[in-house]
């Protein structure tokens, strides 16, 4: 029997350069690659030891975000690097690119950023394209209708050297969401419910698409955080059909197309979709309209429960280690824990959107005192836009740090983590054990609940605050 | 890559569900630029104690575990990010394969492309090692089965590229490029559209 194609079929069909077989691997040609410090040098090396080429330096676009300190440069232009070593990775960067002949957004570019927030930015990420990056969050860019997944350094050499991957097709698995999301239900709060529906593992193997009215309602910045964690359960990528939000979004944008070019880029992409007598390898239907604003409160980002339920019963000895990890009791409730940093930012969560969003229920508070707060835009454009609608000066004028673009706290490679003990509330996207740095206990949250955390000084609920504003 | 046919060895545990990218390797250990030397930070802040020496009750700091080549470990090993200094410093410690009942697709593509075996055995096999530590096995690659003190056998799955690249220690980038010429009529065809 046959039946209609899904976008993932669609797309990979578009960039098979050679089908698999039994006994080998697609060869899929890859359109965008993304490259950052951390999961290059070792490849550029490769290239250099073999005497080859970057193939298509134009479909190559880099920046550095991991290593990079978040503080601006002193008065001699010096930046305050963790170590000797990480200035020396960025540096590295810098020669390699340069070598290369592959475009560098660095330290005087207006587009450095995390690099899963300047590909969409710059209108490089775009519909029914293969996009690749040495980092797992590549699955944001799927909010765009790209086929985007992380990869590791040896096929970032691959694509380096022949703009093509070894791949097997993955499965697809439909993520239908229905209904209207409540007030103070953010797109974060939706996709760790997913995950906590379908598993830290549900993922592995697939393709998620999500579809359905919620997700059409999403904007583009809410769908790049659906897509952005699909990872955290374990499906390399996540899509979302583009409409004509996401057309809207790209008009005019530096890579985007121009002219004649972009009528006929509408017409393309338009028909990326779908099917409607598609065949998905699995699905499950989420209904929106009953989620509550969402905290983890384990050390995966499976376990995560809502603000107004308790903390279940762990379920075996792993779950039992990962509540006394995070010294979280089950049976109760997580409001009221007391909160040492709030971190706002990440490839999930640090884009203009969101900063309007944490801004807006900030004004007129202030930041306890016993919370630091960490404010990091996912660029320095959207560091640009904020600083014009005035967001730093809510932020600082809270108490909060207002710092430069980078990766930051998610992953604390650059210095910033917290102490042993301490426990953060982060809009980033995993909790694992020692993330933000060995002892420190990582909640994930949307930034309505950091931001109301932070003025109470301990979890909170944002509605209280959000109803308190309306009245 | 050395071709990898067989791996005798036995057994390390760690039966912990979920064990992450950053157990296996935290971030701050990521600003190298080489792919050597990353074994000593390997479970680096599960390895060592807060003052630097290692934790005894660590299962790969027993005196047992020492040349163990094999780690079984709990469920969904190596979720997280896509560093491949994950396989690099598990190889670098000496482990030349991982066993478990599920493993993360971007580590497990990661670990096959630099020699590290990764598969998947069923449940029952799989809680059967987690109950055996120290058990010592053979691994045949080739017949795609590990053969247990007994004389029964498990067997598992590979992909067959995968299989064979392992077995011949076959250079990936170097199969790509045999292509080139698709790759030309490949993007030859997409310009003209």
């Amino acid at each position: 029997m046959s039946s209609g194609k899904t976008l993932l079929d669609k797309i990979w069909d578009a960039h098979v350069v050679r089908p698999e077989s039994e006994t080998t691997p697609a060869i899929l040609y890859i359109d965008l690659h993304l490259v950052h410090e951390v999961t290059s040098p070792q490849a550029f090396s490769e290239l250099r030891a073999r005497g080859l080429n970057v193939r298509r330096p134009e479909r190559t676009l880099s920046t550095f975000d991991h290593s990079t300190p978040t503080l601006p440069a002193d008065a001699k232009g010096q930046r305050a690097y963790v170590t000797a070593e990480a200035a020396s990775q960025v540096a590295q960067l810098e020669t390699n690119t340069k070598e290369f002949g592959v475009e560098l957004h660095g330290w005087d570019s207006a587009h450095r950023g995390i690099v899963h927030v300047i590909g969409p930015e710059l209108g490089a990420t775009q519909p029914g394209m293969t996009i690749v990056c040495g980092d797992s969050h590549t699955s944001t860019h799927g909010a765009f209708g790209a086929l985007a997944f992380g990869i590791g350094t040896t096929e970032v050499g691959h694509v380096l050297a022949t703009q093509c991957l070894l791949q097997r097709k993955p499965k697809s698995f439909a993520i239908n969401v229905h209904g209207k999301l409540q007030p103070g239900v953010t797109a974060k709060d939706l996709v760790l419910h997913i995950i906590g529906t379908i598993g830290v593992n549900g993922g592995t193997g697939y393709v998620l698409e999500y579809r359905g009215d919620t997700i059409d309602a999403l904007s583009m910045e809410e769908r790049m955080t659906v897509c952005n964690m699909s990872i955290e359960a374990g499906a390399r990528a996540g899509l979302i059909a583009p409409d004509a939000k996401t057309f809207e979004y790209l008009k005019g944008r530096n890579r985007s197309p121009q002219g004649a070019a972009w009528d006929h880029a509408i017409a393309a992409w338009s028909a990326l979709k779908s099917d409607r007598d598609a065949h998905f390898d699995r699905d499950v239907n989420i209904d929106a309209s009953k989620i509550h604003p969402s905290i983890t409160y384990g050390t995966h980002p499976g376990m995560v429960t809502t603000l107004d339920a308790l903390v279940p019963a762990a379920a075996n000895a792993q779950e039992r280690r990962a509540l006394d990890y995070m010294q979280v009791q089950a049976g109760k409730s997580m409001l009221g824990t007391p909160v040492d940093i709030v971190f706002l930012g990440s490839c999930t969560n640090s884009r203009l959107s969101d900063l309007r969003a944490a801004a807006d229920l900030l004004r007129g508070h202030h930041v306890a005192s016993r919370v630091r707060m960490l404010v990091v835009p996912g660029s320095e454009q959207i560091k640009r836009d904020a600083e014009k609608e005035g967001l730093h000066e809510t932020f600082r004028n809270a108490g909060a740090e207002w710092r430069e673009a980078g990766c930051s706290m998610c992953l604390g490679m650059n210095g910033d983590i917290g102490k042993p003990g301490q426990l953060v509330v982060s809009t980033s996207n995993r909790n694992f054990e020692g993330r933000q740095g060995p002892g420190v206990r990582t909640v994930l949250a949307s930034p309505l609940v950091a931001v109301a955390s932070a003025i109470a000084g301990q979890i909170a609920d944002p509605r209280e605050l959000m109803a308190e504003a309306a009245a | 890559m050395k071709p990898l046919t067989h791996i005798h060895s036995r057994t390390v545990v760690l039966p912990h569900e979920n064990i992450d990218t950053d157990r296996i390797i935290p971030a701050r250990f990521l600003t190298t630029t080489e792919r050597t030397g990353l074994g000593k930070s390997l479970f680096n802040d599960w390895r060592y104690r807060a003052d630097g020496t290692p934790d005894p009750d660590f299962a790969l700091n027993k005196p047992e575990a020492r040349g163990c080549e094999i780690l079984v470990a709990g469920r969904n090993f190596g979720c997280g990010s896509s560093r491949e200094h994950a396989p690099w410093a598990l190889l670098d410690f000496g482990i030349r394969a991982v066993l478990s009942s599920e493993i993360a697709d971007i580590f497990r593509g990661n670990a096959l492309k630099n020699g590290l075996l990764a598969v998947v055995l069923s449940e029952s096999e799989h809680a059967y090692l987690l109950a055996h530590p120290g058990i010592e096995l053979t691994i045949d690659v080739a017949g795609g089965f590990i053969e247990l003190p007994d004389g029964g056998r498990f067997t598992f799955e590979l992909e067959s590229f995968a299989r064979h690249c392992l077995l011949s220690g076959v250079d990936q980038l170097g199969f790509i490029m045999q292509n080139a010429s698709a790759i030309d009529a490949f993007e030859q065809k997409r310009e003209a559209a």
